[in-house]
């Protein structure tokens, strides 16, 4: 890679920049990249780690990282994470943030409607739920790619769909384009997109031979009965049979079984005893695919408004992939159930992997299936219900019957039928009549074509002919950049420059300044009064277009948790944002120096009727780099101490500063502490004497001047940031120089 | 025949509990393999517009002439024929490359006519 295309991780992508040369770009690998593990485990921090992969150069960890020398353990299981916001110019933002959180397959949804469009899209139009996948779409984002792997030191997959009426052509398309990875599914097709069937199979054979080619990864479509049937975990019998048909057909077409994964989702959820539903299943998907690997995905079906529900069902789902296998980890995005995923939680998604298995870590080292007994019991009645199924279906007249029947998607546990399965007509459907037999003449002059091929005899490469084809000399392929400049991204990068690269801000869940914010709050309001208040208050509060999505009842009649969106109106500029400076640290060793000349000195305590003692012992003790490691002797009251106490104990010991710590912010008990710690002293007469210092979580740096004290700290506050304000407040008064 | 069929799974499952694991396994993918087979030999028989569209692109037309292109070959009643071996045709025939040929396709619209005769 060029210089020029090196992150800086402090700058935002360059959009327009990335958009330049994109008619001379061409992917510099083709392909599936697993992850690197380590086969002894990984060491980090202070642990041993059984079932993580190399850490990546570039990432940010979980929130309590801190407290683990920031380390950042990376699953063995690739982590996907799926971005659909319609614009790819915003997709890649998140891409590169959903990287630096640890996903590694991405995966871009498509528009609504693009598996029936007979054909390639090409440009950059807008699309509804997903982009419309076009050769620049697919080439500016591989290039940014490219870009956000170097950055962060690890490949990433990207991928999408090789589905509907034009699989053969998108196939083309992503081999020439890089993609790693793709969902295709004949049945998906047959079922969720009713194209007609043969039609979708034929079209499948030669995609499938395409993507072999290179090496792209397949996903297959199963996973969708779940999502559709109206009782997701009475289908398994008939999911492992549309497993079974798609990785046999693929299988028959030359792919590789290392590149065929099944899409499995844990089909139960909680209130429902969801282990007993989704670990036979899993296991028994698991024996008899064992050759094939596992992309395990996370529910869907039950996913309501309430995100921490959904994170708590995603985190068993994640439990169960680690009592199995999984290959490859998907994410759903915990509001998928109110709206189209937002930024920051796809981030969320990958936080809950990557959070369940650093925490679940070696659990088979310590824990194991009990195969005896009921578990063993379900997963052999799943597989003799699948092949039991299979024989059906061959006994019907094969697979194409059975679809007319209504094998497939019947909400009851085979063999028992609800009778709402989906049912298609051989003759019907989309593309219906379309397919074509090959003539004994026929021929095609270009590689991974499958199925007959009558090219002349003295043919040795299938594209001699043609003298190489566009997947053997990729500068044959034709790049087309827009068909219709008003729909394009570059319309679009119009209207957001100035969010973007001019100055303004306005905070976003989608796209670049959209301008979309989310209010939580409990109203003591009924359910419908609720909902109606919501609306009321983010009117008043300047919002437009105010959505209630998500209301709690905490009990009928005492009120409702409720979140509601809405955009806001107003842009801020950025120069008119006050940033405070950012506090210089002197040098350690000016600090001990300080230290050591005045012999400093001081009291400190939990004031207050305050017991948390944790957080002020850091700031004090040599083991946590408090202020003892940098010669500071200091005298420790206690918790829940008097501020008067403090006083006495300060002249008495001849202390030159006074620390208080004031954990507990309820009806502003730690304002009131520190006032009154100034209070005090100036009324006793020694205010000018003492350094006054306090800290605490509800504590900013910004409190000092009104609480009369000399430094106030927050959250991430060390020992030296302590230190350096009694030296800075001792040089300052002339004690020291 | 909802009993039937429930019959007929009561007496299927009375024979699979026979086999061992291993056996079910091979019978599964036994089957799996036999509902797919006559489905490989439609693929490898027969073409389709997006097929040949896939092909097009490949030998270095762009999708919006690879479309009309491969309309004009269907409509022709030549898609059995393979819509790749047509361009190559006429681009024999013109002594033109195979751009020129796919766009000559768009353009005459009676260049297709007993190509193959």
């Amino acid at each position: 890679m060029t210089t020029q295309n090196q992150l800086d991780p402090n700058k935002k992508l360059d959009i327009e920049s990335i958009l330049e040369g994109l008619e001379n770009y061409h992917p510099r690998r083709k392909g599936w990249t697993w992850r690197e593990v380590p086969e002894n485990g990984i060491n980090m921090g202070p642990f041993h780690y059984r079932n993580m992969s190399k850490p990546l150069e570039k990432s940010l960890g979980l929130p309590a990282s801190k407290y683990f020398d920031h380390i950042d353990p990376q699953p063995e299981c690739v982590v996907t994470t799926e971005i659909a916001s319609g614009r790819f110019e915003d997709d890649i933002r998140r891409m590169r943030m959903a990287a630096w959180n640890g996903a590694d397959h991405i995966m871009v949804i498509r528009t609504t409607g693009q598996s029936h469009i007979d054909g390639l899209l090409e440009g950059t139009p807008e699309g509804v739920g997903g982009v419309p996948i076009t050769r620049k779409q697919i080439r500016a984002s591989r290039k940014a790619c490219d870009m956000i792997e170097d950055e962060v030191g690890r490949p990433i997959n990207f991928h999408s769909y090789v589905s509907g009426v034009a699989g053969p052509e998108v196939a083309v398309l992503f081999s020439e384009e890089g993609i790693n990875g793709a969902h295709q599914d004949p049945q998906y097709n047959v079922l969720y997109r009713n194209v007609n069937m043969y039609r979708s199979f034929v079209d499948a054979a030669e995609a499938k031979k395409v993507m072999s080619g290179a090496k792209i990864f397949q996903i297959d479509g199963a996973h969708n009965a779940n999502a559709t049937a109206k009782a997701g975990w009475l289908v398994m019998p008939e999911l492992m049979v549309q497993h079974g048909i798609n990785c046999a057909f693929s299988v028959a077409v030359g792919m590789d079984k290392d590149l065929i994964g099944l899409s499995t989702v844990p089909p139960n959820a909680p209130p429902a005893p969801k282990l007993w539903y989704d670990l036979p299943y899993a296991v028994a998907l698991r024996d008899f695919f064992s050759e094939f690997k596992m992309r395990a995905q996370q529910n869907t079906r039950y996913i309501e408004a309430d995100i921490e529900e959904a994170i708590r069902t995603h985190t068993i789902d994640t439990l169960i992939s680690m009592l199995t296998s999984a290959d490859i980890q998907s994410t759903i995005t915990p509001d998928e159930g109110r709206n189209v995923p937002w930024h920051y939680n796809n981030i969320r998604g990958v936080q809950t992997v990557k959070q369940t298995w650093a925490a679940l870590d070696g659990i088979k080292e310590l824990l194991s299936i009990n195969h005896q007994g009921p578990l063993g019991e379900m997963v052999r009645d799943l597989k003799i219900r699948a092949v039991a199924f299979l024989e059906e279906v061959i006994e019907t007249g094969g697979y194409f019957a059975a679809v007319e029947k209504g094998f497939f998607v019947d909400s009851a546990k085979y063999p028992e039928r609800s009778g709402d399965g989906i049912a298609r007509d051989g003759k019907g459907g989309v593309g219906a009549d379309s397919i074509v037999m090959r003539d004994s003449d026929y021929f095609a002059p270009v590689c991974d074509h499958f199925g007959e091929n009558h090219l002349p005899s003295n043919t040795k490469h299938a594209c001699d002919l043609i003298d190489g084809c566009t997947l053997c000399k990729p500068e044959k392929i034709v790049y087309i950049d827009e068909l219709d400049p008003e729909d394009s991204c570059n319309k679009r990068l119009e209207a957001t420059f100035q969010y973007r690269k001019g100055g303004k801000v306005k905070p976003e869940a989608e796209w670049s300044g959209d301008g979309t914010i989310l209010t939580q709050f409990f109203v003591p309001l009924t359910e419908e009064f609720a909902a109606a208040y919501g609306i009321e208050m983010a009117k008043k509060l300047g919002l437009e277009d105010p959505q209630v999505v998500n209301i709690e009842v905490m009990q009928p009649a005492e009120g409702c948790f409720v979140e509601v969106k809405g955009k806001i109106p107003f842009d801020v500029d950025i120069k008119s944002l006050k940033v405070p400076e950012k506090e210089v640290i002197l040098p350690e060793e000016e600090l001990r120096e300080a230290v050591k000349k005045i012999g400093l000195k001081v009291v400190a305590a939990t004031v207050g009727e305050d017991e948390h003692s944790v957080g002020l012992r850091e700031i004090l003790d040599i083991k946590h780099g408090g202020i003892e490691k940098y010669g500071v002797k200091y005298y420790y009251l206690g918790t829940s101490v008097p501020v008067s106490k403090l006083i006495d104990a300060a002249i008495e010991t001849g202390a030159h500063a006074i620390l208080i710590s004031t954990i507990i912010s309820h009806n502003d008990t730690h304002r009131l502490q520190m006032k009154k710690l100034a209070d005090l002293c100036i009324e006793r007469g020694v205010r000018d004497q003492l350094i006054l210092i306090a800290g605490g979580t509800q504590v900013n740096r910004e409190m000092a001047k009104e609480t009369g004290l000399d430094a106030t700290f927050g959250r991430g506050t060390k020992g030296i940031h302590v230190v350096n304000a009694m030296v800075k407040t001792l040089t300052a008064r002339g004690k020291l120089k | 025949m909802t009993q039937d069929r429930i019959a007929n799974f009561e007496k299927r499952r009375k024979e699979l509990e026979k086999l061992s694991d291993a056996e079910l396994k091979d019978r599964f993918w036994e089957l799996c393999n036999q509902v797919v087979e006559p489905i490989v030999d439609l693929a490898r028989t027969h073409t389709s517009p997006s097929i040949e569209r896939s092909v097009l692109l490949r030998m270095g037309i762009d999708s919006i002439t690879a479309h009309v292109v491969v309309d004009r070959v269907l409509e022709a009643g030549l898609l059995g024929k393979g819509a790749g071996q047509v361009v190559l045709e006429i681009s024999k025939k013109k002594e033109c490359d195979l751009q020129t040929a796919a766009r000559t396709i768009c353009d005459e619209k009676d260049i297709l006519n007993g190509l193959f005769n």
